[in-house]
């Protein structure tokens, strides 16, 4: 019998992962080549992250809602209607047939956001226009004297303090009081707990909940479906999940930017200890999602680390040692972190080689990448600065040239993915076309 | 304990700044000489940021304190605040996009390098901007944008300058995450600072500033 998963090795575990992954279970390809072309793209991306030489580099352009404007659709129209979604992201897959796909979810449900009340982003034909991407509207959704309450009990401070601030519809949360108090019948510890489920706030604050639900079904099953079409098609999705560094769970929606920066100075082991307490909670975020979906590579989108955003004492201090630990953790659990280091991390280079090699794949914005291959390329697979610039406004020959230029660089003795810089919304066809096709062309490894 | 606010201020040493004009108040201290001071302190932060000494949390810190500063000394003004003498710039997160923490440091940048500097905010729609360059008659624009959907708002923005008879004589630069040089090309800019010191540079060489 095979062995339970609390009893694997960290290696047995992504064994375990890596082998879902290149053989999904309960899929029906749609024929002999789909089979061999989904299994030899997840094993070419699985060699360069192995930092093996694969027989070419893989190709994956990093999309946002390139989809959606590829097949004649806004942002608002997929965001509402899960059928454009699954067409339109599908029709750029089938077509372009990059290495990878990066699924639906970068497009969210639109109308369960409508039904919450949703304060912390605005959203296409919700406060920015149908034809562009949702938008974080940043605040101090967490106060500076709420680190406590945050660090003691983080789940009753998410379900009391900081949901009925960005979820409108669900103010009545307020009124809850900890479910921990539900200990035991005598002294009606239990019933009193229960007093708040009978107001109306909560009532209508749960009532709000359950149509959301009701939502995110409708949108999970597009996304469920969406993957495993792919996969019979013969292509697989790039990641198994997401979660975040702890700096950045703090600093980007609970603390804000302005927020967290002043804490690194006022209250500076605040933040360290919230964001210690934020690893495992991390980890688990990104495991069972990866585990869920069958692929090990969970992403982490990087945003207040990058040069300048903070000194190198500051990165070392406060955003490094949690992201480290957050990677060790996924590791751990047999899983790829992927961060994606948003702006440049030049200055942050010999900091981040501390990972064990060939477990973790970094991806690059406008980071100087000859620099992280020559730094970073006997640990980790690199991929990125594929320039959104160049792909938005440049010819296919200029993509063409970009990609080369790569390849050049980075390229040599495998570890290397081609990856945009950053998230591609409404930009020309034809260029995206070429970063596929001249990778195919250029990256062949002989 | 030191008595030298615009040191302490440089320094980022809130509370000892704090105790400083507290004390400079309750000896019956002129605000006006309290807030220049503390706009000495500003402008070493500035220095400091553009030598690569200081990085972004220590800006928005030293922004955080001179709030304090201005909430203690507030109540004891009575008239206005030294003008600026630099030029006058405009600068905005052009329509579509609310991102600010860029613009915001480009703004401070200018203000503490003694530029008059109009923020109109984010998300500002193209006419707004035409029509502020005629109402100050600001000969430099900065257009700031993080998303990709600014490429074409910033064209287009320029494109309304232009038609508003207004280009020849408005200097314009822009500024973001993903701005480049084929970007600067694409919008008919007329430059693009890759950080906030670079657009300061740009506003001084523009309006003959030393």
């Amino acid at each position: 019998m095979a062995k339970e998963w609390e009893q694997m090795t960290p290696a047995e575990k992504r064994a375990d992962l890596d082998s879902k992954w290149l053989s999904p279970p309960g899929i029906k390809y749609v024929n002999a080549e789909a089979e061999k072309g989904y299994k030899g793209r997840v094993q070419r991306i699985l060699d360069a992250v192995n930092m093996k030489q694969p027989d070419r580099v893989p190709v994956i352009p990093f999309v946002g809602f390139f989809g959606a404007f590829y097949a004649g659709y806004t942002p608002y129209d997929v965001m509402y209607d899960y059928d454009k979604l699954k067409y339109s992201f599908g029709k750029y897959v089938l077509d372009m047939k990059p290495d990878g796909h990066l699924s639906v979810t970068v497009s969210p449900p639109g109308k369960l956001h409508d039904i919450i009340n949703y304060k912390l982003y605005a959203w296409p034909g919700h406060g920015v226009a149908k034809e562009h991407s949702y938008q974080c509207l940043e605040g101090e959704y967490m106060k500076a004297n709420e680190y406590e309450a945050l660090t003691s009990d983080p789940t009753n401070f998410f379900l009391t303090g900081w949901l009925p601030r960005v979820m409108g519809a669900l103010d009545g949360l307020k009124m809850l009081t900890p479910f921990t108090n539900m200990t035991e019948m005598y002294g009606g510890f239990t019933g009193a707990a229960y007093v708040p489920f009978g107001l109306p706030p909560v009532k209508a604050a749960f009532k709000a909940m359950l149509d959301a639900g009701d939502e995110a079904l409708k949108w999970i099953g597009a996304v469920g479906s969406f993957g495993a079409e792919m996969t019979a098609a013969g292509f697989p999705g790039f990641f198994g999940g997401g979660t975040k560094a702890p700096f950045d769970t703090i600093g980007d929606t609970l603390r804000g930017t302005k927020g967290i920066i002043t804490d690194m100075y006022r209250q500076p082991a605040k933040v360290i200890r919230a964001c210690e307490q934020f690893v495992p909670i991390m980890v688990k975020m990104g495991v069972d999602n990866a585990k869920l979906n069958g692929n090990p590579v969970v992403f982490i989108p990087l945003h207040k680390g990058a040069d300048g955003f903070m000194s190198d004492e500051q990165f070392k201090k406060f955003y490094w040692p949690t992201l480290k630990d957050l990677m060790d953790g996924l590791i751990a659990e047999g899983c790829i972190p992927f961060p994606w280091a948003e702006g440049g991390y030049n200055s942050r280079l010999k900091v981040i080689k501390d990972t064990p090699k060939g477990k973790v794949i970094w991806g690059f914005d406008t980071t100087d990448m000859a620099e992280a291959k020559k730094i970073l390329g006997d640990v980790s697979c690199i991929g990125g600065n594929l320039s959104i610039a160049t792909l938005s406004v440049g010819t296919p020959e200029d993509v063409k040239n970009a990609c080369k230029k790569l390849i050049n660089d980075c390229a040599k003795g495998g570890g290397y993915l081609m990856l945009s810089g950053a998230t591609i919304d409404n930009v020309p066809p034809a260029n995206i076309k070429m970063m596929i096709d001249a990778t195919k062309e250029l990256g062949v490894y002989k | 304990m030191a008595k030298d606010l615009s040191k302490a201020l440089a320094d980022l040493k809130e509370d000892e700044v704090v105790a400083i004009v507290q004390e400079k108040l309750n000896a019956g201290a002129d605000p006006i000489g309290i807030l220049a001071e503390a706009g000495k302190g500003m402008e070493t932060v500035g220095t400091r940021f553009a030598k690569g000494e200081y990085f972004i949390p220590d800006l928005v810190y030293s922004g955080e304190i001179l709030k304090k500063i201005n909430e203690l000394v507030k109540p004891k003004l009575t008239g206005g605040t030294a003008a600026k003498t630099g030029g006058k710039v405009i600068i905005a997160t052009v329509a579509g996009d609310i991102h600010d923490i860029g613009k915001d440091i480009v703004v401070f940048m200018l203000d503490v390098s003694g530029f008059e500097v109009y923020d109109m905010g984010v998300d500002v729609p193209i006419q707004k901007i035409v029509d502020k360059i005629k109402e100050t008659g600001a000969t430099v624009v900065g257009l700031s944008g993080f998303l990709t959907l600014a490429y074409d708002a910033m064209k287009h923005t320029i494109d309304a300058i232009k038609a508003a008879g207004l280009r020849e004589k408005t200097k314009i630069m822009i500024g973001g995450g993903q701005i480049t040089p084929e970007i600067v090309k694409y919008t008919g800019a007329d430059a693009y600072g890759k950080d906030a010191i670079e657009g300061v540079a740009l506003a001084k060489k523009w309006l003959g500033v030393k």
